[in-house]
C-alpha cells in the first residue's frame, strides 16, 4: 500500500474495485456453470449414442417355417444327435422349391440361424407325438438377415460388397410380403447365456455370474467392513497402531483394482487352490476391493452419531457393547448401507481384477452355483465389443444399457435409504 | 466382533473346501490362449456343448503367451486342458511344459490373413511389403542410397513409393502385446526389410540388430496403436478415408461394405488368395492338447473330434463362415490323424 491510497477513504477504494469484483464473480460462476454443462453434454452424448446403437437389439428378426419332422431323420435312440439341421434345411427347400443350384441352396440355408435346429430339438424332446407331423415354428433369422431388416446393411451397395447377396435379399422380400418374417421382442437376449451367434447370445448367464459374485462380496464385505469400522471407531485406543491401520485403509481404497486381481491369483488360486473362473473367487477379490470403501463410509457414519447418545447410554448403565449394538449402530446403519451399496455398484462394474482369475471367458452354460465357471456383465460387454460380427455391436450397447440400469437402480436405493432413514441432529 | 470372527471362520472353511475341490474332478473342458483363435474355438465349443450331453467348454482369451504359461504349469484338473495359439509353441515353452511332465499334442487348425485395409470411399492401395517396411519402421535405409540407417523421414505414401497417393501416412494397428502385431512385423515388415541386401546380411552378423531394425515400429505418430479391439479400427477407418488399418481377415470379411483390403505384393486379401498361400501376410493357427487330460476330462475326445471334423474346419465348414482359412486336404488329414493317435511332440520337432 503506498501513500496516495491512504488519503482516499476506504469506501472509495472498495467502490472502485466493485465493478471488477462483480465481473470476477460472474466469471467464476460462469466457469462452474460451463463445467456442469460440459459434463452434462458428455453424459447425454454417451447415453444418446448407447441408446441409439442399442435399442434395436431388444428386437430380433424371426422367420416362420413350416417344418415337417421327418421320422427318417430322427434317431430315437439319440435325440440330441439327430439331424435337426437337415430337417430345417428341408423345410427351407420346401418354402423355396425353385432354388436348386448348390451354392444358392447354401445361401438359402444361411437365412435362418443355427439356433433353429436347437429350437426344433426342444420341440421334439417335449412332444414325441409330433414326429411325422408338420409344425409351424418361428425360428430366429441369421444375424445378417437381422441386420438387413434393421437397416444396418445397405441394400444399395454393390452385391459383392454385401454379406447378403441379391437372391437372399429377394427371398427375404418375398418372405416379408407373405408376412412370414417379422421382428419380435428378443427374449433370447434376456434368457440365454453367451453365444458366438449374435441372434442366440444373451446376458442371463453373465447376470447370474454377477449375482453370485456380488452375493459372495456382500456376504463377506458387509460384516467384515462393519465390524472393522465399529472396532476402529468405538473400541480401538488411539495410538500409533490404529493410526497406521487408518492410513493403510485409506491407501487401499486408492489401489488400482488390477492389483487385487493379482493378489487373488496368488492367494486364492495358486495358494488355496480354488477353481479358476468361479464366482466364489471373484467375490473374494471384489471383497478385498470394496472393503476399504465400506470401512471408510462406515466410520464416517459412526462419527456422525452425536457423542451425547453414547454418554446417555453409558450413563444409564449400558455396557459398551450394549451402547454400540442398541444405540450407535442402528443410528449409523443407513449411512453404512449407503456405503455398502455404492461399494457393491463399484464391484458390479469391475472387470480388471476378474481378468487375472479367469472370469474373462466364453461361457455358454448358465452358472448354477458358486464354483461353476462364469463371467459377469461388464466382462460380457467387453467380449461382445471385441467380436467381429456386426450384430454384436448393438448387443454390446444393449448390454451396457442393462448394466447402467442396474447401477442406477442400486444408486437410487442408496439415495432412498439415506433420505428415508437419515437423522439430523 | 462375533460377526467378523464368523466371517473369518467361513473364509477358512471355504478355502479348505476349495483345496478339496482341486483334488476332485472337473466336468467341463478348460481352454485358454490366443484371442485370434478364440472366435473359432468358441464356435466349436458352443456347437459341441449344444449337440452333446457334455457341458460347454470354458474358453478364456489370455493371448498366446499367457495361454502357454498357464497350460505349461502342470498336469491336473486345476490346469487348462487345451491352449490356443496364433503362433507355434516356442522351444522354451515346450521345454518348460516337458519339465512339468506334460505331453503335448500339436494341432494346426488353419490360417489367418492379416490385412491392411482402408475405407471404401478412398482408392484401393497397392502396396508391397517393402512399402510397408519403409512407411512403418522406426529406422529405414537412408533415402540417398547409402547403406546406413536413419530415423524414418517419410511423411506421405508418395515419398515411400511414387506410385502411391500423396496422402499422409496414418496407420491404425494393434499394440505390441498383440499376436497380430507380432505376425505383422514378422511377415510384412521383416519381409520388406529383407529386400535391402545390407539389412539381410545383418541377420548373419548381428541378429539382435537385425531383429530390432525389422521389428521396431515408428513411434512418431504415423503408426497409431488403436488397442486390441479391431472393431474400433474398422469404425475409425470408416470415419477417416485417409487412414489405413491393420487387423485380422475375419474383420475385413464382416465389413466388406465399409472397407477394402489393400493389395500386398500384387495380391488382394481374399479367402482364396490366403488359402492358396499367394497372399504373403498370413500365419498358421494352432491349438495344443494336454495328452494326459484326454481320458480324464469328460468330453475331450468329442471336442477334438468336433474341431477336426470336415463340417467344422473343412472347405465349406462353419469355421470358414467365421473367417478361418482352411488348410489343404492333405494337411487336414494329417492333423486329424494326430488327434486320433495323440502323438506327443518331441524336442526334434523344433
Amino acid at each position: 500500500m503506498n501513500n496516495k491510497d491512504t488519503s482516499k477513504r476506504t469506501m472509495d477504494i472498495v467502490q472502485k474495485g466493485l465493478a471488477k469484483r462483480y465481473k470476477r464473480e460472474k466469471r467464476f460462476k460462469l466457469y462452474g456453470l460451463s463445467a456442469i454443462i460440459f459434463s452434462l453434454m458428455c453424459l447425454s452424448f454417451l447415453f444418446i449414442s448407447i441408446f441409439s446403437n442399442g435399442y434395436t437389439a431388444f428386437q430380433q428378426t424371426f422367420i416362420e417355417l413350416e417344418v415337417f419332422i421327418d421320422p427318417a431323420l430322427i434317431d430315437k435312440g439319440n435325440f440330441a444327435g439327430s439331424n435337426y439341421q437337415g430337417i430345417i434345411k428341408a423345410s427351407l427347400r420346401n418354402a423355396f422349391p425353385d432354388v436348386t443350384e448348390r451354392r444358392a441352396k447354401k445361401r438359402l440355408y444361411h437365412l435362418v440361424s443355427s439356433g433353429a435346429a436347437y429350437q426344433l430339438q426342444a420341440v421334439v424332446r417335449d412332444n414325441f407325438e409330433k414326429i411325422g407331423q408338420s409344425v409351424t415354428l418361428w425360428v430366429p433369422a441369421d444375424d445378417d438377415v437381422d441386420m438387413l431388416m434393421k437397416g444396418h446393411i445397405d441394400r444399395n451397395v454393390p452385391e459383392a460388397d454385401r454379406r447378403l447377396k441379391d437372391d437372399q435379399v429377394a427371398w427375404i422380400e418375398s418372405l416379408s410380403e407373405q408376412g412370414r418374417i417379422e421382428k419380435q421382442f428378443n427374449t433370447t437376449f434376456f434368457t440365454a447365456g453367451d453365444s458366438r451367434e449374435p441372434e442366440l447370445a444373451g446376458i442371463w448367464g453373465a447376470a447370474c455370474g454377477s449375482f453370485y459374485t456380488l452375493l459372495v462380496t456382500l456376504a463377506l464385505s458387509f460384516p467384515i467392513g462393519v465390524a472393522a469400522a465399529v472396532y476402529l471407531e468405538e473400541f480401538a485406543p488411539t495410538n500409533r497402531w490404529t493410526d497406521l491401520i487408518e492410513v493403510n485403509i485409506n491407501n487401499l481404497a486408492a489401489v488400482p483394482s488390477i492389483v487385487f486381481g493379482l493378489l487373488g491369483l496368488a492367494v486364492f488360486l495358486n495358494f488355496a487352490g480354488l477353481p479358476r473362473s468361479a464366482p466364489l473367487v471373484g467375490g473374494f477379490v471384489l471383497t478385498l476391493m470394496t472393503l476399504p470403501t465400506i470401512i471408510i463410509a462406515g466410520r464416517a457414519s459412526l462419527k456422525s452419531v452425536p457423542p451425547s447418545i453414547r454418554e446417555a447410554a453409558l450413563g444409564v448403565g449400558a455396557s459398551k457393547t450394549q451402547m454400540v449394538t442398541h444405540h450407535v449402530l442402528p443410528l449409523a446403519m443407513p449411512g453404512m448401507l449407503t456405503g455398502t451399496i455404492i461399494g457393491m455398484a463399484q464391484a458390479l462394474g469391475e472387470t480388471a481384477p476378474l481378468l487375472m482369475i479367469g472370469m474373462v471367458a466364453f461361457i455358454v452354460d448358465i452358472p448354477g452355483g458358486f464354483t461353476d465357471p462364469s463371467t459377469v456383465l461388464p466382462v460380457q460387454i467387453f467380449l461382445w465389443a471385441d467380436s467381429p460380427e456386426r450384430a454384436f455391436l448393438e448387443r454390446t450397447s444393449a448390454a451396457i444399457m442393462v448394466l447402467l440400469l442396474f447401477l442406477i437402480s442400486m444408486n437410487a436405493v442408496a439415495v432412498i435409504l439415506r433420505k428415508k432413514f437419515e437423522r439430523r441432529w | 466382533m462375533k460377526k467378523s470372527l464368523l466371517a473369518v471362520l467361513a473364509l477358512v472353511f471355504i478355502m479348505g473346501t476349495g483345496n478339496l475341490w482341486a483334488d476332485s474332478s472337473r466336468d467341463y473342458i478348460s481352454i485358454v490362449g490366443s484371442s485370434t483363435v478364440y472366435p473359432f474355438a468358441t464356435v466349436v465349443a458352443e456347437k459341441f456343448g449344444k449337440s452333446t450331453q457334455y457341458k460347454t467348454p470354458k474358453i478364456e482369451s489370455t493371448g498366446s503367451g499367457g495361454g502357454h504359461k498357464l497350460f505349461g504349469a502342470g498336469v491336473g484338473v486345476q490346469y487348462p486342458d487345451i491352449t490356443n495359439s496364433s503362433r507355434r509353441i516356442k522351444k522354451s515353452e515346450f521345454e518348460k511344459a516337458t519339465k512339468n511332465g506334460i505331453e503335448i499334442v500339436e494341432v494346426k487348425i488353419g490360417y489367418d490373413g492379416i490385412v491392411v485395409a482402408n475405407s471404401k470411399e478412398a482408392d484401393v492401395f497397392k502396396l508391397t511389403r517393402k512399402d510397408l517396411y519403409l512407411a512403418l519402421a522406426a529406422q529405414v535405409p537412408n533415402p540417398d542410397g547409402t547403406e546406413t540407417l536413419v530415423d524414418n523421414p517419410y511423411t506421405t505414401w508418395k515419398e515411400v513409393n511414387a506410385s502411391l497417393p500423396a496422402i499422409k501416412i496414418e496407420v491404425l494397428g494393434p499394440p505390441p502385446t498383440s499376436g497380430t502385431r507380432d505376425a505383422f512385423v514378422e511377415l510384412a515388415m521383416e519381409g520388406g526389410a529383407k529386400e535391402f541386401g545390407f539389412i539381410k546380411a545383418m541377420k548373419k552378423t548381428d541378429k539382435n540388430k537385425y531383429k530390432s531394425v525389422c521389428h521396431t515400429v515408428r513411434e512418431d505418430g504415423a503408426y497409431i496403436e488403436a488397442g486390441e479391439n479391431d472393431n474400433l479400427i474398422v469404425q475409425k477407418l470408416d470415419a477417416n478415408p485417409d487412414a489405413l488399418g491393420i487387423f485380422g481377415f475375419s474383420f475385413l470379411d464382416q465389413n466388406t461394405d465399409k472397407i477394402q483390403g489393400s493389395f500386398v505384393d500384387g495380391v488382394q486379401p481374399t479367402f482364396e488368395a490366403i488359402a492358396d498361400g499367394s497372399y504373403p501376410v498370413s500365419r498358421p493357427l494352432f491349438f495344443y492338447v494336454k495328452k494326459a487330460h484326454v481320458d480324464k476330462i469328460p468330453g475331450m475326445k468329442g471336442y477334438l473330434k468336433e474341431f477336426t471334423s470336415e463340417k467344422a474346419w473343412g472347405d465349406e465348414g462353419y469355421l470358414t463362415d467365421k473367417g478361418l482359412i482352411p488348410m489343404p486336404t492333405a494337411e487336414r488329414k494329417q492333423f486329424q490323424d494326430a488327434v486320433v493317435n495323440l502323438k506327443p511332440m518331441t524336442a526334434s520337432d523344433f
